[in-house]
């Protein structure tokens, strides 16, 4: 077990470390530097900034201080706003986290208990219903459907506000970003639904007379949850991903809507920091999802 | 089989003390009778037995009707409408202003005039867009886009996922070992983080005006297939190398080895083939995948090169005015939805027709 959790760690380690020099050496490949901006600086005034962002060393020795920065907390600036990029991040990602968190918490659920139902009523209309919505929700754009929310539920019939920032202004933003998430979780529970249910220890149970529930509680979706647990990982970053596209659709300040703007206003250092911020997270979060998962289910072989 | 080779009276007489069968006593078969015995049905080979099972799935069948339609669409609705994807709408050469933001079948007033007068104008079926171009085409060429998109990044898939897989379940041992990690890595990239931010650089970066048929993809295009190239086969590469290890210890490898040929022939004619079904379910769920990260890069506008379409761009335009005109957002999602479905259900159709593991 301890040499599996080095060797992950390891390996996450060495995947955040090119995370960083991908993105270090891309955002230094574009050319023209941060300072060829909209008004002419003089060479005095462009020798102090280029001194004061270390911009005058040559590039290795650049990607060295960054590291050092970053693994000391400091981002860097933004070029286009000045601010502080660590304060930016971390005050718009408690907004995304909130609204993420939530979406997280929809998609488990009733992915679960929709999953659930179509593994019971195998075949039958239920079953059919349910599959063919979450193989309709898998395959639309979350942009795509975001808006169509908007259109029907606030400006066709009224019901939300759209552009208020109050508490149920998070209902469709969350459908939204939990849709497709819901609708893989719905598939994965009622495929290992059907396989726990064909398992001998369930007829056994049902041969001693444990009662329905009793076997979908205790004996099946037990053992059927564990897909689903090693799913969070990568449901965090379709989450996150996605809430990139849907933040911005509903006009939420979070750290996606960030994002989109800091790409479309070539604010390089921001992206930057943004990037090197997420992947940090979504690869703490697989390595977190791979451990427990081994920690869970003991028949997994350790190699 | 000549019946009179075995003539029953051409038989030396049977002497009366023999216990053996007196011949002349039975019937011959006729030949209508034979064939009743006849139980062997004709034999099948895996591809012939698996393509009809996927024919017995209606899903799947629907999925090839609908592809296949949306294909013969693609090619043949250019040469029929009289529209360019990028030209606005002129009448009798005259470019007509008023004609933005029309609803479906609905002439411009330039137009109706040109109708009284005689003049034929095609109609506009889905309308046309804010600049006054046939949204029809638009979507058409935008369906031809992503769909080019999608089939592309998934043969590039397939390329480099196959040579590279399979490579390293053949190799195995170090090799296999050094390969597999470099690909464990690049598969716990966050990926779409990645793609924008490589779509982000390339498109600064990549000058292709050297190159006349590369400027006219466009450099978008290029950093979406170049972004597709360098992260998304790893999945591939992992699926074709299981199957690799497992192939690769049949006898009939070992026999190809015996007899003397190369490690690319062994490959190349004795796993490759074996791994086909795979390959092919694989590629075609990527198909639709490649199709939506174009259109989430066409929403944070790093898709296609305006004015060429592609679905996920004209969905995005459609945004700004959907209270008005929802129609512009319907008809572009409706194809991506239809895309996708079919790419996904075909998949699915083919691993329930093909894969070895579901057959029973």
């Amino acid at each position: 077990m301890a040499k599996y959790i080095t060797k992950r760690v390891f390996l996450a380690i060495a995947t955040l470390f090119i995370v960083c020099g991908i993105t270090f050496f891309a955002m230094n490949a574009i050319p023209g530097g941060p300072f060829d901006g909209e008004k002419a600086i003089s060479p005095e005034v462009r020798r102090v900034l280029e001194e004061r962002f270390n911009l005058d060393k040559p590039l290795p020795e650049q990607f060295v201080l960054y590291l050092n920065n970053l693994l000391h907390g400091d981002f860097g600036v933004s070029t286009k706003t000045g601010r502080d990029i660590k304060t930016t991040i971390f005050s718009s990602f408690a907004v995304s986290a909130k609204l993420g968190g939530m979406a997280v918490i929809v998609a488990v659920i009733f992915g679960i208990i929709l999953g659930c139902i179509a593994a019971l009523n195998r075949n039958k209309l239920a079953d059919r219903l349910i599959i063919f919505l979450s193989t309709l929700f898998t395959s639309l754009p979350s942009f795509v459907f975001g808006t169509l929310l908007l259109l029907i539920f606030s400006t066709k019939l009224n019901l939300f506000q759209a552009w208020s920032a109050d508490e149920t202004n998070y209902v469709l933003p969350v459908i939204a970003l939990s849709a497709s998430p819901m609708a893989y979780i719905t598939r994965l529970t009622k495929t290992s639904m059907l396989d726990a249910l064909g398992q001998d220890y369930v007829r056994t149970a049902r041969a001693k007379g444990v009662v329905q529930w009793k076997v979908i509680f205790k004996h099946t979706l037990r053992n059927a949850l564990i897909p689903v647990i090693t799913y969070v990982g990568p449901l965090t970053a379709s989450i996150l991903t996605g809430s990139l596209v849907i933040e911005s659709i509903f006009s939420i300040g979070g750290l996606g809507s960030k994002f989109v703007s800091c790409i479309t206003n070539r604010d390089y250092p921001m992206i930057m920091g943004t990037t090197i911020f997420l992947a940090t997270l979504m690869i703490t979060v697989n390595l977190l999802t791979d451990i427990v998962y081994k920690i869970v289910d003991p028949r997994i072989k350790l190699d | 089989m000549s019946n009179e080779k075995y003539d029953v009276n051409q038989m030396p007489e049977k002497s009366p003390l023999s216990f053996q069968i007196d011949l002349k006593k039975f019937e011959k078969a006729t030949d209508d009778e034979k064939r009743q015995q006849d139980v062997m049905s004709e034999s099948v080979s895996f591809f012939k037995d698996g393509m009809r099972k996927l024919m017995k799935n209606p899903l799947a069948v629907g999925s090839i009707i609908a592809l296949l339609l949306i294909i013969v669409m693609i090619v043949v609705v250019p040469h029929i409408v009289p529209y360019g994807y990028s030209e606005i709408v002129s009448v009798n050469g005259k470019r007509d202003k008023e004609a933005t933001n029309m609803a479906p079948f609905e002439y411009s007033e330039m137009e109706q005039a040109y109708i009284e007068e005689g003049g034929e104008v095609f109609p506009h079926i889905m309308g046309t867009d804010e600049m006054g171009r046939d949204y029809f085409v638009r979507v058409v060429y935008g369906t031809r886009v992503s769909l080019i998109v999608g089939v592309f990044a998934a043969l590039l898939v397939v390329l480099i996922g196959v040579i590279y897989g399979s490579v390293a379940g053949y190799c195995g041992g170090k090799v296999d070992l050094v390969m597999m990690r470099i690909v464990d890595i690049i598969y716990s990239l966050p990926d779409m983080l990645m793609v924008v931010l490589l779509s982000v650089v390339l498109r600064e970066v990549l000058d292709v005006s050297a190159f006349p048929v590369l400027k006219k993809i466009g450099v978008n295009m290029i950093s979406l297939f170049l972004v597709f190239a360098l992260l998304y086969w790893t999945g591939m590469a992992r699926m074709v190398r299981g199957q690799v290890l497992s192939i690769k210890q049949n006898e009939y490898v070992l026999a190809a080895k015996v007899s003397g040929a190369k490690t690319g022939r062994i490959i190349r004619r004795h796993i490759l083939p074996n791994t086909i079904s795979v390959i092919i379910i694989t590629a075609a769920l990527q198909v639709p995948s490649a199709i939506f990260t174009e259109s989430f890069l066409s929403f944070i506008g790093l898709g296609v090169q305006a004015p060429m379409p592609s679905l996920g761009s004209l969905a995005n335009a459609a945004r700004s005015g959907i209270t008005q005109y929802p129609y512009k957002l319907l008809f572009p999602a409706i194809m991506i939805c239809l895309i996708t479905l079919a790419c996904n259900l075909l998949g699915d159709g083919l691993r329930d027709a093909f894969d070895p593991k579901l057959r029973r």
